[in-house]
């Protein structure tokens, strides 16, 4: 398929257009909520890489709060807070740990890997909790963004860190797109169908799974670095505990596995919920998140991107006696 | 290491593990007849805390016997069982048995989130504090150190469970039923076993272990929002590194987990809050279907 016939691509690029436009719309909160289901997004989208070869993670609130450790460090001990240095390094730290638990992770399928995942995601959790110099609970604050030598302040700032994080996620977004699409990227639904006949065609199950972790890991990276630009803030109980990576496994759910675009709708879709019931239900915001979950396990199984296929075949069913008659 | 010190951390790591035990026996039992990791759990948890320290503050108001209160914290988790394991599994998980594993545990993890808010609708977030039968059974002294009769009757506690729930399963007809399920369940099913009655049971069974786990707890820590969703990491973690479904697992799984922490709170005190968590990811390392669970063959 050539760059100009991707629905996809199209799709990416108009969306990132529509959110560079909207930036001149919407009010600060709302904006606010953007970026930070971009950040979840792009977790969501690893776990979508994985998931495609039928593996889940109980435990990506580790490379989420990795790369926003990471972020958050380097302002408070190196004073550095230029955001794209800080973003490559949470980016990449999250990586090289993904990368290492990879050789021991791609081992294991089913419910050990989601456990193991959540094993790890609460070591990290004990250990930042404990240390002092880490922040301990009460995490750490970071200081004002700046890009490059460009150092805005207030508003701007904010405006700055949006466009910033919508063309990033743009790029990752069409990466992971073109991997998928690519020879290595397809071999995730032969992992979940049947990995033993992968291994007699002659590729490794396993390292296609190892690759696919560190994505997911890269993409946790980023998310996190994301959120913690966004919010100014990393504790561990709201980036790193174990609920956390339930929310990422929940927007993976609600978005459904077709395409790299249907976790930022999810993401965007949960935050938008999660705001509303918190502002207008505060008591009982969980429960209507709950009841959401719930009600998209069991009446929209395949998210919410299976409405998008389903409108899809319904026109494609309308086309298909024309064809016929051509033919 | 000095003989004293040693005494005081088993014991410790006893009264510690007796309570891990408590909270995962009920986890494990449902994770091995119905082969799914059931969240809701820790609400379970949670509501037989609630529910226990609002009865005892209630009960300890009227002039009744004071035994009476284990009796009323009894009463409570059959209770929570019974009604927690008729909603969940006939509302919830029967219309789910022909899914995903993960789609179950993200199914009960919803219900979980919901429970939480239905928690605080009834109980609000205040702390209740119950210590009434704390103080009814009075302390020992262990090496020099006053211990809790109260703390050190959970170790009873998770015995009497223990030996119950193996003499159910492998001295009675129920559990042989059960055993037959656990097996192999579709033939079971063919040989006339009623596969949906023992689900139901084994998920009140559970539930009503869970929510034990709770009631006991109560009088002697502090009721408050967020204790469910403490728990039920632990549980996870202990069942991971028994096996999940082996109840002889689950209780020397909590065993080494109560030591080591024991040994972590007293040596080495930073090592405390993952102690769990590193014995959990060494053993899904070595052996990851857990330290007692059964061999299964590979299938292609």
């Amino acid at each position: 398929m050539s760059w100009r016939q991707d629905k996809t691509l199209w799709g990416l690029t108009l969306g990132l257009a529509a959110l560079l436009l909207l930036n001149f719309v919407v009010p600060d909160w709302f904006r606010n909520i953007l970026t930070l289901s971009l950040a979840r997004g792009s977790v969501a989208l690893g776990l979508l890489v994985l998931w495609r070869c039928g593996l889940i993670s109980f435990g990506h609130a580790l490379y989420f709060g990795f790369g926003a450790y990471t972020v958050g460090l380097m302002s408070r001990y190196l004073g550095i807070t230029d955001a794209f240095l800080t973003i490559a390094c949470g980016v990449v730290t999250a990586g090289l740990l993904a990368y290492g638990l990879g050789f021991l992770l791609r081992q294991y399928r089913g419910i050990f890997f989601a456990l193991l995942n959540m094993a790890f995601s609460m070591i990290l959790y004990g250990v930042l909790a404990k240390l002092e110099e880490l922040g301990s609970t009460d995490g750490i604050s970071l200081e004002a963004t700046t890009y490059l030598w460009y150092a805005p302040l207030g508003a701007e700032n904010k405006t700055a860190l949006f466009v910033f994080a919508v063309i990033l996620t743009w790029g990752v977004a069409v990466l992971v797109h073109l991997y998928l699409r690519s020879t290595l990227g397809n071999m995730t639904t032969a992992v979940r169908e049947n990995e033993i006949r992968l291994g007699y065609l002659g590729y490794s199950g396993e390292r296609a799974v190892h690759a696919k972790y560190v994505i997911s890991g890269l993409l946790g990276g980023f998310g996190g670095a994301i959120a913690v630009l966004t919010i100014g803030h990393v504790d561990p109980d709201s980036m790193v505990y174990w609920p956390v990576s339930g929310d990422f496994v929940f927007i993976a759910i609600l978005s459904g596995t077709g395409n790299v675009v249907a976790p930022f709708i999810g993401a965007l879709m949960y935050e938008l919920i999660r705001t509303y019931a918190f502002d207008q239900f505060p008591g009982i915001w969980q429960l209507i998140m709950g009841g959401t979950l719930l009600a998209i396990i069991m009446f929209l199984p395949n998210g919410l991107w299976s409405l998008v296929d389903r409108g899809r075949s319904r026109a494609g069913a309308g086309a298909l006696p024309a064809e016929r008659e051509e033919g | 290491m000095d003989p004293e010190l040693l005494l005081i951390i088993l014991v410790d790591g006893l009264v510690y593990g007796s309570y891990l035990f408590m909270v995962a026996v009920g986890l494990t039992v449902i994770c091995g007849v119905q082969k799914l990791l059931n969240v809701t759990h820790g609400a379970l948890y949670a509501f037989g805390a609630y529910l226990a320290a609002t009865l005892l503050i209630l009960y300890f108001r009227v002039d009744w016997p004071e035994y009476g209160a284990f009796a009323v914290m009894l009463l409570a988790a059959l209770f929570l069982g019974v009604v927690f394991g008729l909603i969940i599994e006939r509302g919830l998980l029967r219309h789910l048995y022909h899914e995903d594993e993960h789609i179950i545990v993200l199914a009960t993890f919803a219900a979980f989130l919901v429970l939480e808010d239905v928690l605080l609708l009834i109980w609000g977030t205040d702390p209740y504090l119950a210590p009434e039968p704390l103080g009814l059974l009075g302390s020992t002294e262990i090496a020099g150190l006053p211990f809790d009769n109260y703390s050190l009757s959970m170790v009873l506690l998770s015995a009497v469970v223990a030996s119950v729930l193996w003499y159910g399963l492998n001295r009675t007809q129920f559990g042989k039923l059960l055993l037959a399920v656990i097996y192999d369940r579709e033939l079971a099913q063919a040989m006339g076993i009623n596969v949906n009655r023992i689900f139901l049971l084994t998920f009140m069974l559970g539930s009503f272990l869970g929510a034990l786990g709770g009631a006991y707890q109560a009088p002697a820590i502090s009721v408050q929002p967020g204790i469910g969703v403490e728990v039920i990491v632990l549980a996870f973690a202990v069942v991971v590194i028994g096996g999940m479904g082996s109840i002889p697992g689950a209780l020397i799984g909590s065993v080494i987990v109560g030591v080591a922490r024991a040994f972590a709170v007293h040596q080495e005190p930073a090592l405390e809050l993952f102690v769990i968590y590193l014995i959990m990811a060494t053993v899904l390392i070595v052996r990851p279907q857990g330290l007692f669970a059964p061999a299964k063959p590979r299938t292609i």
